[in-house]
């Protein structure tokens, strides 16, 4: 199967820090169309294209816009949510890698629709090797005065600074986010107000994922019709998926939405290493479903992982083989959690280490069924009182494995012998 | 060592006199905390009660917010660590390549277990979550470079380097 490559088009083509070549590749052709438009019209475009946000909500990408579009205020914001923390997700990095000008261009566009002249990203720590890039990117894309002052003689300021974090995943939560940016901790803040209407320093602020607004700039590039050509009806364009774990071809790869889970796996990795077989996929990250090697024919879009109990999130796709074990993979993705809890509100702080040592007293046969459901309990307070995301999806992948694996859940409680737990210890 | 030890141990006055400099650049702008921090951190490994009170007078904000703040961030840390410090990703994607051998034998190498630092203040082992580059797992980060797809054997090799000094 052949890949798309239309965010990637220009990866490994052309010098990511020289904003001249991308411009030969023609890139800020977007920019160019939006500086003769106005807010209403840059949004309309984007209501007629059909974004939905490459983040993880999927939310519609043009009533963010919409929202600050409508907001009172002078100074407006945007940022780049560059804090891609969700285990198993690099396709942001490689983007940020290769072709950062068009994120740029992206963040300028969504500038203009909302009159805002300053743009942040914020870029995770762990990526902090990626600053000279951007860095050089952002001054080469002044130099050819696609950011900066009066912009192509259109009269229109815009211009980008670099932010960057120190560790934090629930920073990828765009009030903490803020929060950051601000100096302080990276705690989520109570909503409303919304960020379209109060976000960075309390002013009116667009957030989007890094991915997001490279396609921004594309869809500018070539109009909205070419771009619901593209992906399916709910979900039109492509998508960014990373694919990791136990398959032979890892990697980052760009499809069309709507591309089939097993078609992924299978024809473009190359399904298992030899001598062994399926067991689970985790899409969406550490905080996506868990499904069996029974449940893999689906369909890729936001809506269609959505109604199968999971996520499509930011694409992420972990296959795990028969040398693994659910279980132990729960509980490595709890531990995740409970480490990253911010700990402003007790139903994550609290739960996740609950939820954490439930599940480890099942991995070492000391569990029993009633176990089980106090964990289904736990996780559905958590999910319906949490203050963010964080909080709502630490219950996703334990409750679609209990779902998905039971037999696993009980050969444990009936304390049948786990290679791989038992050498967990603990 | 006491929670008030770590945090009061001292810091050379040649060091503090540089984190003044840097933190005086943005008195009165607490929005600067994070890139006052991270610029300090190529001064100091660990941010002692003396570098927070520096950055605090020099920023004119309390201290409790700048300790409030490094406590918060992973990559930052009130307890002294080593010149070098080896990252272990522990999510899933590393955790399901063998991320467990990679530890045993950063542990086994460097005579310490994870979260402690060498005697000679050279290297501090540590978990952290997702460094990103999961289809090349398992992962380390040595500072800010990255080590990919790794095996007992390579990350032996890679830590021998720095054991050696022959990375920059």
């Amino acid at each position: 199967m052949e890949e798309k490559r239309v965010l990637l088009r220009n990866r490994g083509k052309i010098d990511p820090e020289n904003a001249r070549e991308y411009i030969a590749a023609g890139g800020y052709e977007g920019l160019k169309r939006a500086l003769n438009m106005n807010g209403e019209e840059i949004i309309k475009e984007l209501e007629h294209a059909g974004l939905r946000g490459r983040g993880g909500a999927g939310f519609p990408t043009y009533r963010k816009l919409q929202f600050a579009y409508g907001a009172p205020g002078d100074v407006k914001y945007i940022v780049c949510n560059a804090d891609e923390g969700e285990p198993g997700t690099n396709k942001d990095r490689i983007l940020l890698s290769s072709d950062p000008c068009s994120i740029f261009e992206g963040m300028a566009i969504a500038g203009k629709a909302v009159n805002a002249h300053v743009g942040f990203i914020y870029l995770r720590a762990e990526y902090s090797y990626l600053v000279p890039i951007l860095e050089a990117a952002l001054k080469t894309s002044r130099e050819a005065n696609m950011l900066g002052e009066n912009i192509q003689g259109s009269g229109f300021d815009f211009d980008i600074k670099l932010r960057s974090g120190a560790g934090a995943y629930v920073c990828g939560e765009e009030t903490a986010l803020f929060e950051s940016i601000e100096g302080k901790r990276g705690e989520p803040r109570f909503r409303p107000p919304f960020p379209g209407i109060k976000g960075l320093f309390g002013k009116p602020t667009v957030l989007n994922n890094v991915e997001t607004l490279a396609n921004i700039s594309v869809i500018f590039q070539n109009g909205w019709e070419w771009f619901r050509t593209l992906g399916t009806e709910n979900s039109p364009g492509t998508k960014l998926f990373t694919v990791c774990g136990n398959v032979k071809r890892r990697g980052v790869f760009e499809f069309p939405m709507g591309i089939n889970l097993k078609d992924l796996i299978y024809e473009v990795c190359g399904g298992m290493e030899e001598g062994h077989e399926l067991l689970a996929v985790q899409t969406g990250g550490a905080s996506g479903a868990i499904i069996n090697a029974s449940q893999i024919d689906m369909t890729l879009d936001i809506d269609q992982v959505s109604n199968s109990g999971g996520r499509l999130g930011c694409g992420t796709i972990l296959v795990m083989d028969d040398r693994n074990c659910i279980i132990d993979i729960v509980r490595n993705n709890l531990d995740f959690f409970r480490g990253e809890s911010c700990g402003k509100c007790t139903p994550c702080r609290e739960g996740g280490t609950r939820l954490y040592q439930l599940i480890t007293k099942i991995s070492q046969g000391k569990g029993s069924v009633k176990d089980i459901d106090t964990i289904q309990d736990l996780a559905e307070t958590m999910r319906l009182t949490a203050l963010c995301g964080l909080g709502h999806s630490t219950a996703v992948p334990v409750l679609s494995s209990i779902q998905n694996f039971y037999s696993c859940y009980l050969r444990h409680i009936d304390k049948d012998y786990c290679p791989v737990c038992s050498e967990e210890g603990e | 060592m006491s929670n008030e030890e770590v945090y009061s141990y001292k810091t050379p006055s040649s060091q503090l006199v540089q984190i003044a400099e840097i933190a005086s650049r943005y008195k009165g702008r607490p929005e600067m905390l994070m890139k006052v921090v991270i610029q300090t951190q190529k001064i100091v490994t660990a941010f002692s009660a003396s570098v927070a009170a520096v950055i605090a007078r020099e920023m004119d904000i309390p201290q409790t917010q700048v300790y409030s703040f490094i406590t918060f961030y992973a990559m930052l840390s009130v307890k002294p660590r080593g010149k070098y410090i080896i990252r272990m990703c522990k999510s899933a994607p590393c955790h399901v390549k063998g991320a467990k051998e990679i530890v045993r034998a950063l542990e086994d190498l460097l005579h310490i277990k994870m979260g402690e630092t060498t005697e000679d203040k050279r290297f501090t082992l540590e978990y952290c979550p997702c460094l990103g580059i999961c289809e090349q797992s398992p992962a380390i980060m040595i500072n800010d470079r990255t080590y990919v797809n790794l095996t007992p054997e390579s990350v032996r090799e890679v830590v021998r380097c720095y054991i050696r000094d022959e990375v920059e």
